[in-house]
């Protein structure tokens, strides 16, 4: 058997599977019924933030439930700007994201004196607190009733109208699904590079043991706050590009129950890899637009029509619930560390099957191979 | 004056939830160092069942109240038998969000069962009130203050004097010298489990009385004791109650008195009161009024 695969090859299989995905994310749009093109543009938005969240909380180990308050953050500053103001989204989303990333330079210094669970509940504060002024400040937010928020325009392009070259015309889910894709794309290479700086060795000092880190010379002040940026600015881009596709935001959005969604798509994703965040809001945002596309086949779901037992949303929040507690126990790693056993897996069974071939012919007594410790190197490395 | 007196005590009587509630938080955390952030539907959860054994199933309310208490406290039971006791020794991050995770599982299954409307706690007070020398005072505000001061000396006693109390305050001190004495510590987290649930019941049931009323919204409050807790510290259950009366008595000032000096901060900032003054509380103390600072060893 030769499936043991080279070091080579793997180096070589591994951007050939990023452009496979690619090309297929750039297909999808074409693929897609106009429902699930929309819900595709969701996941991708959400991705990025739920990028973000994996910054914050799976690299660098600071539990965060505020993420609802930095996404609302970018969604009324993109309403502000874009509808107050008539700018182009060309200003409004990268203003999103400083805006939210300021606010997190500023909630980041709180991180620096809790620690775990207290900084938790200082963030579920903070949504209050967020939630209370989007409902107050009617001057930013329009108040309790809402607000809408424009459409994205680029100059002479607008996303309301889609976009056609030629034969090839796209609507507007199309357009969102693709400007999201592309700073997907730019955020997860910029996690990537990120995480392999000193920035990113430092957050996983910081994650792993605080005080060792700072002992070894790590500055876990600015380690923090920086991750707190980072996390808050995608979440202020990812904000403005949900509040823009929704079209209409009100305050009771930005709930809890938000954050609480965004810590369940990087737990059930993976929490320390780059494709964990992408794979949880699939799951995420995949699951009640599957349950609302089914309700009216599956007889216990409600929808418009029938007055079934359950609402699709509710199942889906169930399921969320048992998933979550699900991987936590079974797989902390999430989907991405069921893919690495499964890998690890096949790879141990050809290892032992090579090995077996090996020793096969004459049986070398004097030098046992031992089996077990050469399946535990192949499994940690 | 009057209005002074009035809003006093409206607070201690919320004051009483939330101390309740703390109490509900900090007999987990200082057994199991678990932070329960279900406690909130747990409370629902108690709340809507009496309710439903009221006016569904007519049952006199006292009967309603104490099956709904057990109801409760098994549902915390079984959440540490049948789930957390695999994550025994897991970061404190997997158990927050275990805890997260049952909170989302019943935030749905109550609207489901009950349906998503507000409805009345079945109590026998009603909007009845005690009239005193120019005050009135609800006969349920009463019977919160008079039930949590029970609750409270009872868990104290409980603590105090009892053979599981004694378990559960040596688990708290250090869990792996308490097994190693022989102290059953996933039965004191249990235990610890039960009481919470049956605590959180007896809050959620006083916090639908009247004037306000049984909804799934009601599971926000608990998150509101999230303050009392840290004024008071994580790990004291006296500061806790502490906290929580304070909290209380801080949300009905706020509410009765901001809006006419401070406008500025518009009608509802009682809602959020609680929040500003835990971010401003932790700013300086950040382990709470009480709590103590873990020391830290490499």
């Amino acid at each position: 058997m030769t499936a043991v695969m080279s070091p080579g090859l793997r180096r070589f299989t591994k951007p050939a599977t990023v452009v496979a995905i690619l090309v297929v994310a750039l297909l999808l749009p074409f693929m897609l019924s106009d429902y699930w093109l929309s819900t595709a543009a969701f996941v991708l938005i959400a991705a990025i933030g739920a990028l973000g969240l994996e910054v914050l909380t799976g690299r660098t180990g600071q539990i965060s439930l505020g993420h609802a308050f930095f996404l609302a953050t970018g969604a009324y500053v993109a309403g502000w700007i874009g509808g107050n103001e008539h700018m182009s989204a060309a200003v409004w989303l990268p203003a999103a994201g400083i805006v939210a990333g300021v606010l997190g330079a500023v909630v980041g210094p709180f991180a620096l004196r809790l620690r775990g669970l207290y900084l938790a509940i200082v963030t579920i504060g903070l949504v209050y607190i967020g939630q209370y002024l989007a409902a107050t400040w009617t001057g930013f937010s329009e108040g309790a009733g809402g607000r809408s928020i424009p459409d994205v325009t680029f100059g002479s392009l607008n996303f309301t109208n889609g976009f056609s070259l030629g034969s090839l015309s796209i609507n507007r889910n199309g357009c969102y699904y693709y400007l999201a894709l592309i700073i997907l794309v730019l955020a997860m290479l910029y996690v990537r590079n990120v995480t392999r700086s000193t920035l990113g060795r430092s957050m996983v000092a910081v994650r792993d043991r605080e005080l060792a880190a700072a002992v070894l010379g790590v500055n876990v002040a600015r380690t923090k706050v920086r991750a707190f940026v980072i996390s808050s600015a995608l979440a202020g881009i990812s904000g403005a590009l949900y509040g823009a596709f929704l079209s209409f935001v009100v305050p009771q959005e930005w709930g809890l129950v938000l954050s609480i969604q965004y810590v369940v798509m990087i737990v059930v994703g993976g929490m320390t890899s780059l494709w964990g965040p992408v794979l949880g809001s699939i799951f995420v945002i995949g699951l009640p637009a599957l349950l609302q596309d089914v309700s009216s086949s599956i007889p216990f779901l409600s929808n418009g029509s029938n007055n079934g037992v359950i609402a699709p949303s509710d199942a889906a929040n169930i399921v969320f619930g048992v998933v979550l507690v699900a991987f936590l126990i079974l797989e902390p790693r999430g989907v991405v560390g069921i893919g690495h056993r499964i890998a690890g897996l096949a790879r141990r069974r050809a290892a032992a099957q090579a090995a077996q071939a090996a020793q096969a012919p004459p049986p070398d007594t004097t030098t046992p191979t031992n089996p077990t410790s050469h399946e535990e190197v192949q499994a940690t490395s | 004056m009057t209005t002074f007196v009035q809003l006093l005590f409206a607070g201690v009587a919320l004051g009483a939830v939330y101390a309740l509630i703390a109490l509900g938080f900090t007999v987990v955390y200082r057994s199991s160092r678990v932070i329960n952030f279900a406690q909130g539907e747990l409370l629902a959860f108690g709340a809507f069942i009496t309710s439903w054994l009221v006016l569904t199933a007519n049952l006199p309310f006292w009967a309603a109240f104490v099956i709904g208490a057990v109801a409760t406290a098994l549902v915390g039971w079984a959440f540490q038998v049948f789930v957390l006791r695999f994550a025994l020794g897991r970061p404190e991050f997997t158990i927050v969000m275990l805890t997260l995770g049952l909170a989302t599982v019943l935030s749905s299954v109550l609207p489901t069962l009950f349906g998503n409307f507000p409805r009345s706690n079945g109590d026998v007070f009603g909007s009845s009130a005690l009239h005193a020398g120019g005050f009135s005072f609800f006969w349920v505000q009463i019977w919160t203050i008079v039930a949590a001061i029970a609750v409270l000396l009872g868990y104290g006693a409980f603590s105090r004097f009892t053979k599981y109390g004694l378990a559960m305050r040596s688990a708290a001190i250090d869990p792996e010298a308490a097994l190693a004495v022989g102290i059953p510590l996933r039965r004191v987290y249990a235990t610890s489990w039960f009481i919470a649930g049956a605590v959180s019941c007896i809050g959620g049931v006083f916090l639908g009385g009247y004037p306000s009323s049984v909804s799934p919204t009601i599971s926000d409050v608990a998150l509101l004791a999230f303050p009392a807790i840290i004024l008071g510290g994580l790990d004291s259950p006296s500061g806790a109650i502490v906290g929580g009366f304070v909290i209380g008595v801080v949300q009905e000032l706020t509410q009765g008195y901001q809006p006419r000096y401070i406008p500025a901060l518009g009608n509802d900032f009682y809602v959020i009161a609680p929040y500003v003054v835990m971010i401003l509380v932790l700013l300086v103390k950040p382990y709470g009024l009480f709590g103590s600072k873990p020391a830290e060893r490499l």
